[in-house]
Formats: C-alpha cells, structure tokens, sequence
C-alpha cells in the first residue's frame, strides 16, 4: 500500500441557484472586474489515503464523494489531482 | 403513545420537542442518545432541530451517519412516523428517508415568524389541520432551501407530499412571502409512504400565548389523532 493524497472538487450543480457564488460576482463587479460571467462556489477536499495504486485511491475517494462528500441531489465532483503522498 | 427524541451533538430543539410531547399532549417521551441503538419501544421518532456535528460538510449530513440512524431508518421502513424539523428535515433529506435536499437560503439565515398553509391532511403531522390552514410559527435557519429537479418536485405535487407552504397573511404562496428561496415555496414534505414527514418552521416554538402563537399545537396535535385512529 501505497499513501495518496487525492484532491477532489465539489461544486453546485449547474442550474441550481447558488446565492454565495452569485454574491461574490457581484462583488467582483463592482471592483471592476466587468468581465466575469459567473462565479461558483464549492468545496476543496484533499484526503490523504492508502491505496494499491493510483486508480485504486481516486476510485476510493469516488466512492466516498458519492457516499458523504458531495449530496447526489445538488452537487457534482471531480477529482483534481491524485498524487503520492 | 411514545415519542423518541434524537439527541445528536449539536441538536439544541430537543427539550422544546420533550416539552410539546410531555406538557402540551400529555404523552410519554424520551431523549434518545445518538450513538445508542435503541428506540425504546418509540411509536413516533422525532429528529430536533439544532445545528448537528456544527453543520459541517453540509447541514444533516454527518448526522444522518450517526449509529441509531440504522434504527431510525428501519423503523421508517416498517412504517413508523418520523417526523423531522428543521436539522431534523435536513437529517433525513440527507439518508434519503426524504426527497429533495434543503440548500443554503438565497437571502442569508432567516429568523422569523412565516405563515404556512397546510396543503394535505393524510400524514400524521397534518391530520388535525384542514387543507388551506394558515399556520404561524417561526423559522431559524440559513439552509432550508427546499430543491430538487423539476421530475421530483411535479411528482410531490402530483401524490400530494407537498405537506406546507410559505404564504402570505391572505395565504398566498409569494416570492415575498417565502422566507430562504425555497422552490414552489415549499416549507414541507412527506415521503411516498406518508409516514416520514419534514419541514423547516419550528411547530415546537408555537404553543404558548409567550411564544406569539399557539399554531404548532395542531401539528403536535396530529400524532395523537393518528396514534388513537
């Protein structure tokens, strides 16, 4: 076994109202920043894990987004990096 | 009747729930621990509102992992009431015993009284209401905004689990009149069994002329009307 550290996003479902995402482009609006369409804000996790191998530790951490870390019913995930620890 | 009241770490609505169960209905309750594995002969379970494990992650969702959970959610496979407010309803959105899930509100965290109308009467939290009802009691939550996709939510409308909605003074469901973005101004819902119910308002902070209503005692009122039925 091998220790992991796999990085996981977990955002808003697009289509789904997200009031601090919306928040935060107004702000940058108002700074300025005209340019920005929109803004979503979400979690990032990064769990240090055991696992055979490197596919072994992301599907792992799949298994734990749609079991605890993201609500099926509103957020989606995706793994960001997974690297060796 | 037996009423058994979730403790979780975290929970801070249980002593007002034991309250309207021992002191307003004259029934029996108990506080049940989190992490034991006992029901204790409850007919009804009640999951308090509070603010679970911090509301960490997402609010309910740590919780829902707690060890009488399994119980809770057998007892609900059995047909046993669950009902759950607020943290509760978050609770069980999270284990599935409810559709839908309840997302941080489009306004910031909302303290205040709301008016909600009962929409069905065949659950055990509703049935002494009439449908059309107008109900005063408060909500205290940032993250009590009901959603789920279009399929789901024409489907509670359609089998009739669409229990309360936020309304207005003259009982119409509003933009204005609904408290945190909650879609179709839903404030309450029933699973397809009828027999787990949740809603965000606290009908366990409405009984007494003190508290400014006394409109949650119908609700409370309806555990006893089913238990004898």
């Amino acid at each position: 076994m091998t220790s992991y550290r796999v990085a996981v996003h977990v955002v808003p479902r697009r289509g789904i109202l997200d009031p601090q995402g919306k928040a935060v482009t107004e702000a940058l609006h108002s700074l300025g920043f005209a340019a920005v369409a929109e803004v979503h804000v979400g979690r990032h996790l990064v769990i240090q894990t055991a696992a055979a191998d490197a596919a072994a530790a992301e599907a792992s951490v799949r298994a734990m987004c749609a079991k605890l870390l993201a609500n099926p019913v509103t957020e989606d995930f995706e793994i960001a990096s997974v690297v060796a620890a | 009747m037996k009423v058994g009241i979730v403790r979780f770490p975290g929970s801070n609505c249980e002593d007002d729930a034991w309250h309207a169960i021992v002191d307003h209905l004259g029934e029996e309750a108990v506080i049940l621990w989190h992490k034991d594995h006992d029901l204790q002969g409850s007919d009804v379970v009640i999951l308090p509102g509070g603010f679970s494990y911090g509301d960490y992650l997402r609010s309910g969702a740590i919780a829902r992992f707690s060890p009488i959970m399994n119980e809770v959610e057998a007892h609900a496979q059995r047909g046993g009431v669950v009902l759950g407010i607020c943290n509760g309803f978050q609770i069980a959105c999270e284990a599935g015993l409810l559709p839908g899930a309840l997302l941080c509100n489009d306004r910031g965290y909302r303290h205040m009284p709301v008016t909600i109308r009962v929409e069905n009467t065949d659950t055990a939290f509703s049935a002494a209401g009439t449908v059309g009802q107008c109900l005063t009691m408060p909500i205290a939550h940032g993250e009590g905004r009901f959603t789920a996709d279009d399929a789901t939510l024409d489907r509670l409308e359609g089998e009739g689990q669409v229990i309360f909605r936020y309304v207005d003074a003259a009982g119409h469901p509003t933009d204005a009149a609904n408290p945190n973005g909650a879609m179709r101004n839903i404030a309450g819902v029933c699973n397809a069994a009828r027999n787990v119910i949740g809603l965000m308002p606290h009908p366990e902070r409405a009984l007494e002329p003190l508290h400014g209503s006394t409109d949650g005692l119908v609700l409370f009122q309806s555990l006893l009307a089913t238990a004898r039925a």
